[in-house]
């Protein structure tokens, strides 16, 4: 595992990016534009939205779990404490603050 | 582009998850099968079913059942990679249904 090269650490707020385009995608659409916090790093992997297209998946892409509030993911949610944790990919990732 | 038919998390109107456990049926085991077999011959990734699971025409995919949708996802990729062509899948489809009936 290569950690040292991922750009956000356990604790950083991180905005999901909003992005609408075609191909083999793992971030769930209920997610993207929604901010949330690192929990961990699980380390670098082969993309995905290369493979899916018979590609070799590389570079690899650091995957992080990625928790959030569920009242800011869902309308009408008010049970504050719980949160959601999904693992997406850094490319999918900016810096929140 | 839109949402795909495949991520449909948080979507209204979709209705609870069916938890209940079934009985696999002889076809789905056997789906399973091949689907290890091709993975095991690195045929395919299962990021290549996934996308072609995605891409499939929405009225086709939400008409099927899980390993239905395997199955498909699976002959897709045989046709793509020209290891299986229509014509062999049509041929041996009219055997079976010879042998054992219309499904």
């Amino acid at each position: 595992m290569n950690e040292s090269t991922a750009k956000f650490k356990p604790g950083e707020r991180v905005r999901v990016r909003f992005e609408d385009r075609p191909g083999h995608i793992r971030t769930p659409w209920y997610i993207r534009g929604k901010t949330g916090s690192v929990e961990r790093i699980h380390g670098e992997f082969l993309n995905p939205e290369s493979l899916g297209h018979g590609g070799d998946g590389l570079p690899k892409k650091i995957l992080y779990s990625v928790a959030f509030q569920q009242g800011e993911v869902w309308e009408r949610y008010d049970v504050t404490q719980d949160k959601l944790v999904v693992d997406i990919f850094e490319h999918w990732l900016d810096p929140a603050n | 582009m839109a949402r795909g038919h495949h991520d449909v998390g948080g979507l209204a109107g979709a209705g609870p998850i069916d938890q209940s456990q079934h009985e696999l049926a002889d076809w789905e085991i056997l789906a399973d099968a091949i689907n290890q077999a091709l993975g095991a011959k690195g045929i395919r990734r299962t990021d290549e079913l996934r996308r072609v699971r995605e891409e499939m025409e929405s009225d086709a995919y939400q008409g099927m059942s899980y390993y239905e949708r395997w199955i498909a996802s699976m002959e897709t990729i045989l046709l793509e990679k020209k290891i299986l062509t229509r014509d062999e899948i049509d041929r041996k489809l009219a055997e079976f249904e010879k042998k054992w009936g219309e499904p």
